[in-house]
């Protein structure tokens, strides 16, 4: 299969205004006689329904939560990139997209970057006039911090609530259409199947959670904006009900899968602390601008944090990276951590954690300063650790957070199912190997309020679609298939739980596939995963019945679903000899311990076919260019 | 520890529903009451009895999905906190508990601890916006807004849409939640224009979803896990009354 990225060509930063006015448009009395169908309500699907309604389609929106407000990107603390230069320290979009293209470790496409921190400027705009609260200076302009792996201010923020206020944003634009009629929406729905009718994407086949309905809805196109896979994992900053199956039955419909290795662990979570764990919880690493990360310089050193003298403490990422100290990228501020922790100088209970102390932050702008800037984060930390960090230094360690891996799509966001379109963290998008902090949200709203509303009518406009007939044999082949995983797994009669069988496939994924990789793990991990998934076929229980509310069967099919994309991970990482960005591969390391990429075999985006399931799948590659920033080592010493 | 729970078991909407005991008995005090229902929950798995379903989702205190009375008090005992981050360090071995779901006639029970809560989108959809399409907004800092408006904006912003402030309410009033956005939107000078309208168009549509009226009892604010203040219901009854008496706003009332 050729891969076309669809990029287009020419000096960069006219690159998406000459292609906006090569693409068809619809006319606005037509828009309405086309049905979109949007699937997930995050801050990528929520502003894409909303926009595409504006625009005057017709939009049909569909979240498993109960509200579309409840979507994940509510839980984002920490804030969003946007080039403006409010500050003058010498930010540009060039420079955004230059940072991108470098912490992401050269692996995303230059065109997309740029394009990406060309409208991040207009997403500020568009979240401002919409009424979402950033935080202010006295003089009533709009405040900015700097943030990990940044050394301009360019981050825009809501308290440590950035996600929420944006994702209230965009479900208020929603909602505002909902209320206008222009967006049928259908909560507590899940997409369990994607209906592809003579090669173009049609429709999807959901369930009504509340009923246990299966039901075909049919389109002009498919929107998929259902977030990332940090589930397959078990333990992750993810919420609950996170899960890979939309995407992942696209997939299984010929949608090719972009970089899944490519996982991001963010470094300062709140560690594990039980076997009954059911997931971690973040701590924004805009702490990190004022705390100081350390551990004590000797091994398996007892002591509570407070007796242990200045100089015996080792503030080991200020000692390794003098220039970027405590706020080096997420990759490699995780791998440090767990470095310090292999070596037997982790703290707390588990030793597997390492101090963020926030002490000299206070001695030096007041402990009132700390508790506006952070005030929301602290409590929860002192909720759930039990701990107060005025008084003692948090603990932290890393977690599974974001995946820049998801479906595969060319510059109009468009998979390889001509009329699916996937954004936000779905696609495997615009971060290459690392995401920076603070570029997610700009990421999802940037797709969804700027590039699918323009991109999409160029395929409406230029495709011949006849209306879909609900009688179309791939419309019955689709919901046959749902209706018959649903009674298997009602009809198991099997021994252990769902969440049981998750659990012993994260701690083998986050084993053999988490912070590091080894050749040797992962062939480990290949060769136990078949197993357990025909285990978990034989042995999972699912109690109650499939027409009504049964949280147990909506887990079982969405684990189902992260047997299979496991072992495509790990395929992928094995696949993949090199290491960049969150994709650590110990044999590949320079001397001094840091990722070492190999630009001459692998400087591409791994794109996979499926094959069905337990056979290999197929591998296709986008090379990547590099015309602007030029390939070197990231060094943050 | 051993926790001892009774909670609300419901099949389904027709289902009359009773409570049920249960005990817990390996409670570990560093579990959220989240955990300790998992535990639960695998537990009645194990002996084939059907598990409670509750609704949650973030499990980190902001996507307002889960919650449920406990001893009577929405999200339990502890002051400006969700159920999901309540911690078993709260309670000591032997505690009973009682766990129900939200009871308000705008919150229909769907099942065991579940409730259909869409009643707040609608009320949303009505007005709780700033009518602004995408790509017609000016220069970030083209609107200035004072810190401190922005900041009180913010404190009435963080409302999660839980909606433990109506099932604690005697009357099922929905006013916290109605003016927690009335008021973040109303504070900044972006939600003026339409800021008569929307007062008015959300409480007919509150009214209409059969939520009671506020009759200043100001349980809502004790149990509000995100902490919003009384005060932004005097903000919202002033936007209201502002508009009936200005007579804005009266087609939406109907
Ligand atoms: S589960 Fe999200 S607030 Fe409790």
């Amino acid at each position: 299969m050729e891969l076309d990225s669809k990029c287009p060509t020419g000096p960069i930063e006219t690159r998406w205004d000459r292609h906006q006015f090569s693409l068809k448009l619809v006319n606005p009395a037509n828009k309405r006689k086309y049905t979109i169908l949007v699937v997930g309500t995050g801050l990528a699907g929520g502003s894409a329904a909303a926009s595409l309604a504006e625009l005057g389609y017709n939009v049909k929106c569909f979240c498993f939560q109960d509200s579309p407000r409840r979507a994940h990107s509510i839980a984002a603390q920490g804030g969003i990139n946007a080039a403006k230069n409010y500050h003058n320290d010498g930010d540009s979009v060039y420079r955004l997209f230059y940072d991108t293209v470098k912490g992401g470790d050269f692996r995303a496409r230059e065109s997309n970057v740029y394009r990406l921190a060309q409208v991040s400027l207009n997403i500020i705009d568009q979240c401002v006039a919409q009424g979402v609260p950033f935080a202010r200076e006295y003089s009533g302009y709009l405040d900015n911090r700097s943030f990990g792996g940044a050394q301009v201010s360019r981050t825009f923020y809501a308290r440590g609530q950035t996600g929420q206020q944006l994702l209230l944003g965009a479900y208020q634009a929603l909602e505002r259409q909902i209320g206008a009629g222009a967006v049928e929406m259908f909560p507590r729905t899940e997409m369990l199947d994607l209906i592809v009718i003579d090669g173009h994407a049609r429709g999807i086949v959901t369930r009504d959670l509340m009923t246990g309905k299966i039901e075909s809805h049919l389109g002009d196109a498919v929107v998929l904006g259902t977030g990332g896979y940090g589930n397959v994992y078990y333990l992750s900053t993810n919420a609950k009900g996170s899960n890979a199956t939309a995407i992942w039955r696209a997939y299984k419909r010929g949608a090719l899968f972009g970089n899944p290795c490519f996982t991001q662990i963010h470094p300062t979570c709140i560690p594990v602390s039980g076997d009954y764990q059911s997931k971690l919880t973040l701590m924004s690493e805009s702490l990190r601008n004022d705390g100081r990360v350390w551990v004590p310089a000797k091994k398996d050193d007892t002591r509570p944090a407070s007796q242990i003298p200045e100089a015996e403490r080792d503030y080991y990422l200020e000692r390794r990276y003098p220039s970027f100290g405590n706020l080096v990228p997420r990759d490699v501020a995780s791998r440090n951590a767990k470095a310090v922790c292999d070596e037997g100088r982790g703290v707390g209970g588990t030793k597997l954690a390492v101090y963020l102390d926030l002490r000299d932050a206070i001695d030096r702008l007041g402990k009132h300063v700390i508790k506006e800037r952070y005030g929301n984060l602290i409590d929860m930390y002192e909720r759930i650790a039990g701990e107060d960090p005025y008084q003692e230094p948090m603990r932290i360690y890393p977690a599974i957070h974001y995946t820049m891996g998801g479906l595969w799509v060319d510059y109009n966001l468009m998979s390889t199912i001509p009329g699916l379109y996937v954004i936000g963290e779905a696609n495997f998008s615009d971060h290459g190997a690392n995401r920076l902090g603070a570029s997610a949200l700009m990421q999802g709203l940037a797709d969804g309020y700027f590039v699918l509303p323009n991109t999409i009518n160029d395929y409406v406009a230029s495709t011949k679609l006849e209306k879909a007939d609900a009688n179309n044999a791939a419309v019955r082949d689709a919901e046959e298939q749902v209706l018959q995983t649903t009674s298997k797994l009602l009809h198991n009669k099997g021994t252990r739980s769902v969440d049981s069988f998750h659990r012993e496939l994260g701690k083998l994924m986050w084993e053999y596939c988490g912070m590091s990789r080894t050749a040797e793990g992962l062939k480990l991990a290949l060769s136990k995963i078949p197993g357990l998934r025909e285990q978990y076929w034989r042995e999972v229980k699912v109690l109650g019945s499939g027409e009504e509310l049964n949280q147990s069967l909506e887990k079982a099919g969405r684990v189902a679903d992260f047997f299979e994309l496991a072992e495509l991970i790990c395929l992928d990482a094995l696949e993949r000899n090199e290491s960049c960005g969150g994709h650590f591969r110990e044999e590949y390391q320079t001397p001094e311990g840091e990722a070492a990429r190999d630009d001459a075999h692998y400087s591409y985006a791994a794109a996979w076919e499926f094959r069905g399931v337990g056979n290999r799948p197929d591998l296709h590659k986008e090379p990547l260019t590099f015309e602007y920033v030029h390939p070197a080592q990231r060094s943050y010493k | 520890m051993k926790i001892i729970l009774h909670i609300w078991r419901q099949r389904n909407a027709d289902d009359k529903g009773r409570m049920a005991r249960y005990e817990v008995p390996n409670v570990n005090e560093h579990m959220s009451f989240l955990e300790m229902l998992d535990v639960l929950n695998e537990d009645l798995i194990a002996k084939d009895e059907e598990p409670v379903a509750f609704d949650h989702d973030c499990r980190e205190g902001i996507c307002g999905m889960c919650g449920s009375m406990v001893n009577g008090v929405a999200h339990g005992p502890k002051p400006g906190t969700t159920l999901c981050q309540l911690h078993m360090r709260f309670f000591k071995d032997g505690d009973e508990l009682y766990l129900e779901p939200w009871r308000a006639r705008a919150f229909p029970i769907v099942k065991d601890l579940v409730v259909d809560r869409s009643a707040f989108d609608r009320v949303m959809a009505a007005g709780g916006f700033i009518s602004v399409a995408t790509g017609s907004a000016p220069d970030g800092n083209a609107i200035l807004v004072p810190k401190e408006d922005a900041d009180r904006a913010m404190d009435a912003a963080a409302c999660i849409g839980c909606g433990a402030c109506v099932a604690m309410c005697p009357n099922a009033s929905a006013s916290l939640f109605l003016a927690a956005k009335i008021s973040h939107l109303g504070l900044l000078p972006q939600g003026q224009p339409e800021r008569h309208e929307r007062a008015v168009a959300m409480v007919a549509q509150a009214n209409q979803e059969l939520f009671g009226a506020c009759t200043n009892i100001g349980e809502c604010e004790a149990v509000c896990p995100k902490e919003i203040k009384l005060e932004v219901i005097a903000r919202m009854n002033h936007d209201f009354l502002l508009a009936k008496l200005a007579g804005r706003g009266a087609a939406e009332e109907g």
